[in-house]
C-alpha cells in the first residue's frame, strides 16, 4: 500500500496542461466539450463504442482517449457496456457483412435522443477494404451517421474534436 | 538437406518432388501426391514437427487446379508441404487425426475456397458465416470480389451442455468494452465453466482477396492494416515475403530500422496489454500508469517516425523514414525514462496481493496443451515452449543481437502478464544496442516485378507470436495469392482450452492475458 501512495505522490497529476507532457489543443477542445456536454447532457455523454470489422487501431485511439493523458471522463465523456443506455454510439470499421446485423440491433437498441459518429477511414468510407464480399463500404451505407471522423487512426486529439463537433450541432 | 526434407523422403521415397519456385531458397518445398498427404504429415508428427499454417490456392490459371499447402515447422526449420486436387474434385486428406491446428486452418480453406478436408470431423462453416451461401468461395478466381452476397437461412450448431443448473451465457459479438467483435459461448453449471466455443469470423473483411487486386508495391499498405495494433510486424512480413520473391535485399540501414520500429510496437502494445490485465481484475490504478507509459511511447514513434503506431512506415525495399542522431538521443531519454517508471510500476504489481489472488493459477494452459495446440508466441513462452522468430528465424539484426527469450511453465494469467514484462525489459535493451550500432546508408532500395510462377515465405516475430506471409506471383507477374497467417488463428484455441476449471468472471482477465486479435484472425 505504501509503494502505491508513493507512485501516486511520484506521479503526481499528469492532466494538467503542461507544455511537456499534454498537448494545449487538448485543453482548449476540453472546455469547450465540457460546456456543451453540461448543457446539453446534463454533466455526462454516455457513449457505446462498436467495432463493425475494424483493424483495432481505432480501437487503440479510443482506449488513449480514456488514459490519464488525455483523460476524457473528466468532460463528462464515459464509455458504456451497454447501447441502452448510451447517448451515443462511437462506431469504427468499413462494416463487414458479419458485423451488419449486430450493429443494426446495437443501433435500434440505442434510446432516443442518439448520435452516431463514424471513426476513422474505413468508418467513413470503407478505407483500404472499400465495398466487396465482405465489406460493405462505411458505416453509413448501414445506420444514419450524423458525425465523421476521419484519420486511419484518427488522433485522440482529432477524437475529442469530433465528438465536440457532434453534440455541438 | 534439412532434417524435416529428410524426414519426408524417408518416408514418401520418390513421391515427393522438390518444387524450386519457392524463394529464400534455403526453405524446401516439397510436392507430395494428394493420396500421401496426410501420410507425410503423419511422419513429420512422428518426428514431433508441429503445424503453422495450412491454406489452399486456385491456380487455375496455371491448370494445376487447386494448391493445397501445408507448412511445418520443427524448432528452426520449416518445411512446406504441397499437393494438387482437381478442379472436379476438389477434396484432399483432412491432417486432423494429427495436428490439431488443422481443425480450424480446414474449416477456413472449406469455406472460403471450397476445397474439402475429406475426415474432417466438423462440417460447420469457419470465418464465412451460416448465413451466406454454401457455394459461395471468396477465394476462387472464379468469384467476383464486387458482388454483393445474399443472405440465406442457416443454423450454426453449437455443442450444449445438458443437466440441472447447467445454462448457455452467450456472449457478443458487440461486447461490453472497447474492443473488437466475437462470439463466445459458455456452457456453465453455477459459475464454473464446462465448455466455452468460440465464433469468429465477425470482422472478416476479404483481406485474403483484396490483395489479389492490389500491386506488390501497394500492398503493404493492407498488410499493416490486417491487424493494426500489430501493423509493424505484418507489413515487414510482407516486405519480406515480396523482397525474397523479387530477390531484393534491403540496406542495412533499414534492416535495422526495421527492428527498431518492431521493438516499439512490441513495448507499447506489452504496455497496454498488462494494464488491461490489471484493470480486468479491478486494479484501475495499474491501468492507469501502465497506459500513461505506452502514451508516451506513442507521442515519441508520432514526433519521430510521423504515425504513432508506425503504421505505412515500413515498404518493400526498405523503411519510409530514417532517423537523425537527435531522434537517437530522444530515444535513448524517453528508455531512461522509461525503464525507470516502469520498474517502479512492475514492483507494484508484483507485490499485490489481491492481484496475485486472481492472477495466479487463473486460465492455466499446460505446457502438453499448449504443444499440441500449437501455441505460438507468448502465450507458448508462458506455456514451456521455447519459441521465438527472432531466434529461430532470425534475419538481420537478429542475427547479430542478442534475444532474451523468456519462458515460464505454469501457463496461467500471471506466466503470460510476467512474458511480456521481461520482453519488454528485453526490447529496451534490444533498441539501445541496435542505436548503438545502426549502420549508415540509405533507407531503401527500388524492387522489381518479381518473375511469374514464384512464391516468397517471411516469418516475423510480432508482438502477439510468429506471423506468416506466403505470396505466390501470377501468370503475368501480379499477386495470385498472398496467404497472411496471424498467431491468432493458432492462438485462440488455447483460449478454448485454458478457461476449463474457472469461472466465468475469471473470463475476461483470460481473455486480456491472450488478447489475440480477432481481425488478423479473420482476415
Amino acid at each position: 500500500m505504501i509503494r502505491i501512495l508513493r507512485q501516486i505522490f511520484h506521479t503526481g497529476i499528469v492532466t494538467e496542461p503542461l507544455p511537456p507532457i499534454v498537448d494545449p489543443e487538448i485543453e482548449k477542445i476540453g472546455v469547450r466539450l465540457e460546456e456543451v456536454i453540461k448543457r446539453r447532457f446534463r454533466g455526462s455523454l454516455a457513449i457505446r463504442q462498436v467495432d463493425a470489422g475494424s483493424c483495432n487501431a481505432c480501437e487503440l485511439e479510443i482506449h488513449a482517449i480514456n488514459n490519464p493523458i488525455y483523460n476524457c471522463e473528466r468532460f463528462g465523456i464515459h464509455f458504456t457496456a451497454s447501447p441502452r443506455f448510451a447517448d451515443m454510439l462511437l462506431v469504427t470499421g468499413p462494416v463487414s457483412r458479419n458485423m451488419e446485423i449486430a450493429l443494426k440491433r446495437t443501433y435500434d437498441a440505442t434510446p432516443q435522443p442518439k448520435l452516431v459518429v463514424a471513426v476513422g477511414e474505413c468508418g467513413c468510407t470503407g478505407g483500404i477494404f472499400g465495398e466487396s464480399y465482405a465489406s460493405l463500404g462505411g458505416i453509413n451505407k448501414v445506420i444514419p451517421v450524423d458525425a465523421f471522423i476521419p484519420g486511419c487512426p484518427p488522433a485522440p486529439t482529432a477524437l475529442l474534436q469530433g465528438i465536440l463537433k457532434t453534440i455541438e450541432k | 538437406m534439412s532434417r524435416l526434407e529428410q524426414i519426408v523422403r524417408a518416408a514418401l521415397g520418390p513421391d515427393a518432388i522438390r518444387d524450386d519456385s519457392l524463394f529464400p531458397s534455403s526453405l524446401s518445398m516439397l510436392v507430395v501426391p494428394r493420396v500421401r498427404f496426410a501420410e507425410t504429415a503423419k511422419a513429420l508428427k512422428k518426428e514431433y514437427a508441429l503445424l503453422a499454417a495450412e491454406w489452399a490456392t486456385d491456380e487455375t490459371h496455371f491448370d494445376r487446379g487447386f494448391g493445397i499447402y501445408a507448412c511445418f515447422r520443427k524448432e528452426m526449420e520449416y518445411l512446406i508441404v504441397k499437393t494438387y486436387a482437381p478442379t472436379d474434385d476438389p477434396t484432399f486428406p483432412s491432417l486432423t487425426k494429427k495436428f490439431v491446428p488443422a481443425y480450424r486452418f480446414e474449416r477456413q480453406m472449406k469455406s472460403l475456397m471450397g476445397v474439402i478436408p475429406v475426415g474432417h470431423p466438423d462440417s460447420r462453416p469457419w470465418i464465412k458465416h451460416e448465413d451466406w451461401p454454401e457455394d459461395a468461395w471468396p477465394l476462387r478466381k472464379s468469384f467476383d470480389r464486387s458482388q454483393i452476397m445474399p443472405r440465406v437461412f442457416g443454423e450454426y450448431r453449437w455443442i450444449r451442455a445438458e443437466g440441472e443448473g447447467v445454462y448457455e451465457i452467450p456472449v457478443g459479438p458487440v461486447h461490453a468494452g472497447i474492443i473488437e467483435p466475437g462470439h463466445f459461448r459458455f456452457q456453465a453449471l453455477g459459475e464454473d465453466v464446462i465448455n466455452l466455443e468460440e465464433k469468429l469470423g465477425y470482422v472478416h473483411k476479404g483481406i485474403e482477396k483484396r490483395f489479389e487486386s492490389m500491386s506488390w508495391k501497394e500492398g503493404f499498405r493492407l498488410a499493416g492494416r490486417v491487424s493494426g495494433d500489430t501493423t509493424v510486424a505484418h507489413s515487414l512480413a510482407y516486405c519480406r515475403a515480396v523482397e525474397e520473391i523479387s530477390r531484393c535485399t534491403p540496406p542495412d540501414r533499414a534492416l535495422w530500422l526495421r527492428a527498431l520500429f518492431l521493438e516499439r510496437e512490441r513495448i507499447a502494445n506489452h504496455l497496454g496489454d498488462l494494464g488491461a490485465i490489471c484493470n480486468d481484475v479491478a486494479f484501475a490504478f495499474l491501468l492507469y500508469q501502465f497506459h500513461r507509459l505506452k502514451e508516451m511511447v506513442v507521442r515519441t514513434n508520432m514526433k519521430l517516425f510521423g504515425h504513432r503506431f508506425l503504421m505505412d512506415r515500413i515498404m518493400p525495399g526498405g523503411t519510409m523514414v530514417d532517423i537523425d542522431t537527435e531522434g537517437v538521443i530522444k530515444i535513448r531519454t524517453e528508455l531512461e525514462w522509461l525503464a525507470n517508471e516502469f520498474e517502479r510500476i512492475v514492483v507494484i504489481y508484483d507485490e499485490n496481493a489481491s492481484v496475485e489472488d486472481r492472477v495466479r493459477d487463473t486460465g492455466i494452459l499446460s505446457p502438453e496443451k499448449a504443444r499440441d495446440l500449437g501455441m505460438v508466441g507468448f502465450v507458448a513462452r508462458a506455456s514451456g515452449l521455447n519459441l521465438d522468430c527472432r531466434i529461430h528465424q532470425p534475419f538481420p539484426p537478429y542475427d547479430r543481437i542478442n534475444v532474451n527469450v523468456r519462458v515460464l511453465i505454469s501457463g496461467d494469467v500471471h506466466a503470460r502478464a510476467w512474458v511480456r514484462v521481461e520482453e519488454i525489459r528485453d526490447s529496451i535493451r534490444i533498441i539501445r544496442e541496435i542505436l548503438d550500432t545502426l549502420p549508415e546508408g540509405i533507407i531503401s532500395v527500388p524492387i522489381e516485378a518479381p518473375l511469374p510462377d514464384r512464391s516468397g515465405f517471411a516469418t516475423v516475430e510480432g508482438w502477439r507470436g510468429e506471423i506468416l506471409y506466403w505470396v505466390q506471383s501470377g501468370k503475368n507477374g501480379e499477386i495470385n495469392r498472398c496467404m497472411v497467417r496471424d498467431p491468432s488463428s493458432l492462438n485462440w484455441l488455447g483460449l478454448e482450452q485454458c478457461i476449463h476449471g474457472n469461472i466465468v468472471p475469471d473470463f475476461p482477465v483470460c481473455n486480456k492475458s491472450f488478447n489475440q486479435s480477432y481481425s488478423g484472425n479473420d482476415v
